[in-house]
């Protein structure tokens, strides 16, 4: 097996120690790093997200996949120029004030991240303005909302209104989860999109940034 | 005898309280509620307000399980003695809080609403086997900030039955109090008869909410009883292990019980809980697994063996409908809590892992629970010793119906449940319509619902009740509550 795929089959393995090693046997063998990053470590992280999707493997081996391939992504890191630095986007992530309920958003939080993306978690009983003002400052352009309760439901569509209030309606996508939400109460509060399940909020998020 | 089932001894419930109490005394756990913190301060425990954290003392443990009671009764509306939750007594109570509504009649599920809600209090009034109501979903016509309150409102207008509820914020407190002092008419009377009791959750992993912590605070208060619903979900935020989560699950359970003494003693609670294993297939929280389960009578066993008196989530099924599975999982589930003797048994109705509520469900269940009942009666020596006589009898008239023993014990000694468990031989049962558990238990409900009487709560409370609920509306502008709500 040549090198890049063996290192991609250690990253789907969960195997974070042998991707170190083989992240830097790639880079003493003179690849460059964003070929070691686009053929060995996004395309094994994308058979995982495969495999996930069609449930052939499950949370913690995501888990897993996603580590190792953050232990390669260390190593290159400091090889790309600084604005090269690997990034699929920012998604600014909570669950809405009043409401404690983190599983639901904690699983989204790390499937997000294992697909790449930079996630800025804000915990839970996250007040309105604090989505939007770290959206704003981190130059986020999703922000993804998470609610348990029927009684913090509405905590989410003040953050699109005060989305529309700063102008940020659009440029800033909203997407909302939780078992209490769906589809329609999505579009009934002007948020961008609904997610059912963690898988859902990445495809979504893959889809507003235009990347698969 | 009374059967009994256990899965842990004495030796192992000890290792795991001492490494609960260890955790709370060494590593200590996170509580983001100043007030609680100042509690806990003055009451010896080590605070670090700014990084919300507590470490307990043992003496302050041992305090808290000194002046929680042993047990304590709830009273219906009337101010009649209904539950009694101590010793090895069991009680069964509607799982609550369901987001959804499995409609019968379409066999869909959607929002429930205020209609649906008075049916439910309706049927669950006439349920022998079911001793309080639960606030067991949630209207979704009316505004989502009285979503908590107003099925309280709704069960105490149209039920006599005392309820098991709980508040989802700091400020709905307020009015789910005024209810019940509505109701009993002083803060002294509401003491001395309890009418409800608040569920209160600790954030697992090790952790307290401003807002559970403070309802813990608001209820003792109040001399609310509280019971204690911590969530450790093996293998996700907590061990994966039995052992490792029912550690946890102490802990955290503790905690509150120190929270409660401190703020009120003597404050009454159970040692309660919904913990559950994680499916990582799914990433769900089975509330029908059988770990699941094991946990659940593991844990009360460790509130017995603290004295005090218990409560989970355990007859309830995570089925999408009225199947098979809702019915063995429940069924499990509600068999081993009695065998347990877990004192408040919450589930009946719910599927769907405690978001779905179905009344179709909630009759079979009441059949369950009558069952179960009857088991822990156990088997017990009934005029059976000399049996000669007996037999003797019924050899010489070849059978036993009408013997004086027979008549004396037939009604205590057997259980006959029914209308919704089918005994029916075939062609009775094809002669009265060949009719699925589904038609029989959608009788039930018509059945149980033309028998309901209005509750006996005097007129002039009753509209007390809705004044004050009529006020809360209006805060959150709804001139108006649902016609049908009174
Ligand atoms: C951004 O884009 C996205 C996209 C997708 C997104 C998303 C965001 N967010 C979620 N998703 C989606 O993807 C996830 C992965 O597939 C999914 O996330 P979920 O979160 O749905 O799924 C998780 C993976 C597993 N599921 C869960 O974690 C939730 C399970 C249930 C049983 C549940 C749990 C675990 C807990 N609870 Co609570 N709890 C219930 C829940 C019943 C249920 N079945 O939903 C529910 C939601 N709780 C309820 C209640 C009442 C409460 N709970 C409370 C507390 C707790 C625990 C602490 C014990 C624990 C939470 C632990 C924690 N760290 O989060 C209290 C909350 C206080 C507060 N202010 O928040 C309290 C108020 C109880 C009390 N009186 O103290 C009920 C809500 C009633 C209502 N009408 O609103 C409830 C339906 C259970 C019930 N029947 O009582 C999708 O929804």
């Amino acid at each position: 097996m040549d090198l890049l795929a063996n290192l991609s089959q250690s990253l789907q393995d969960g195997d974070d120690e042998k991707v170190a090693a083989l992240t830097k046997e790639a880079l003493a063998a003179g690849m460059s790093a964003k070929q070691i990053l686009d053929n060995a470590l996004i395309s094994g992280m994308t058979v995982i997200g495969n495999r996930f999707k069609a449930h052939e493997i499950f949370l913690p081996d995501v888990l897993l996949s996603a580590r190792a391939m953050y232990a390669g992504l260390e190593l290159l890191k400091p090889l790309f120029l600084k604005d090269d630095i690997p990034s699929r986007g920012k998604v600014v992530v909570g669950t809405v004030q009043g409401d404690l309920h983190d599983i639901g958003k904690n699983l989204v939080s790390i499937m997000l991240k294992g697909a790449g993306y930079e996630v800025i978690d804000l915990g839970n009983d996250v007040p309105p303005e604090r989505f939007v003002d770290t959206a704003v400052a981190q130059g986020a352009a999703i922000i993804g909302l998470s609610a348990l309760l029927t009684t913090t439901m509405p905590v989410m569509s003040q953050v699109a209104a005060l989305l529309k209030e700063r102008g940020l309606t659009g440029r800033i996508k909203l997407i909302i989860g939780g078992a209490p939400v769906s589809d329609a109460y999505a579009r009934e509060i002007g948020a961008d999109a609904y997610g059912f399940d963690a898988v859902k909020a990445v495809e979504i998020v893959d889809r507003f940034l235009m990347r698969q | 005898m009374r059967p009994t089932v256990a899965f842990l001894n004495r030796e192992l419930i000890e290792r795991i309280v001492a490494e609960g109490r260890d955790i709370l005394c060494r590593m200590g756990i996170a509580i983001h509620n100043p007030a609680a913190l100042k509690l806990l301060s003055d009451g010896g425990a080590v605070v670090d307000v700014s990084r919300h954290h507590v470490r307990f003392t043992s003496d302050l443990i041992d305090r808290a399980l000194g002046s929680a009671p042993k047990g304590f009764k709830l009273y219906d509306v009337m101010g009649e003695e209904a539950v009694d939750l101590s010793g090895d007594r069991v009680n069964y109570t509607p799982g609550s809080a369901a987001l959804n509504f499995l409609d019968g009649a379409t066999g869909l599920m959607r929002r429930p609403t205020t209609a649906d809600y008075i049916r439910y209090v309706r049927i669950v009034s006439g349920m022998p086997h079911i001793a309080s109501q639960s606030t067991a979903f949630i209207p979704g016509d009316v505004h989502e900030k009285i979503s908590d309150s107003y099925r309280l409102y709704l069960s105490l207008l149209h039920g006599e039955k005392p309820v098991v509820t709980g508040t989802f914020t700091i400020d709905s407190f307020e009015i789910m109090k005024d209810l019940q002092l509505a109701v009993r008419g002083s803060e002294a009377a509401l003491k001395a008869k309890p009418l409800t009791v608040f569920s209160c959750c600790p954030t697992s992993p090790l952790k307290w909410s401003t807002v559970t912590s403070q309802n813990v605070i608001d209820c003792a208060r109040y001399h609310i009883p509280v019971e204690f619903v911590a969530m450790p979900l093996s293998g996700f935020i907590a061990p994966v292990t039995l052992v490792g989560t029912l550690i946890q699950h102490t802990a955290e359970t503790l905690s509150g019980i120190v929270l409660s003494q401190l703020a009120n003693p003597g404050t009454p609670i159970l040692y309660g809980g919904s913990p559950a294993i994680f499916d990582v297939r799914y990433e769900t929280t089975p509330m029908g697994a059988v770990e699941t389960e094991m946990i659940d009578c593991a844990y009360a066993e460790i509130g017995k063996y603290l004295g005090l008196p218990t409560q989970a989530y355990i007859a309830l099924s995570d089925a999408k409908q009225l199947d098979a599975q809702a019915g063995l999982e429940t069924s499990m589930g509600a068999t081993l809590a009695a065998l347990a003797g877990i004192n408040n048994i919450s589930g009946p109705g719910m599927l769907d892992f405690e978001s779905c509520f179905s009344l179709e469900k909630l009759v079979v269940d009441n059949e369950i629970c009558g069952m179960t009942l009857r088991m822990i009666q156990g088997i017990e020596p009934k005029g059976d010793f000399p049996s000669l006589g007996h037999f003797t009898e019924l050899v010489r008239e070849g059978h036993l119906l009408i013997s004086k023993h027979t008549r004396r014990y037939r009604q205590e000694e057997i259980h006959l449940p029914g209308p919704v468990i089918d005994r029916a031989n075939r062609s009775r049962w094809a002669e009265e319509g060949s009719k699925t558990l589904m038609e029989r238990a959608s009788a039930e409900i018509n059945r149980l619902e033309a028998a309901y009487t209005p509750s006996r709560l005097p007129d002039d409370v009753k509209g007390e009740l809705t004044r004050l609920m009529t006020a809360e509306a209006r805060r959150y502008g709804m001139d108006k509550l649902p016609r049908e709500s009174r």
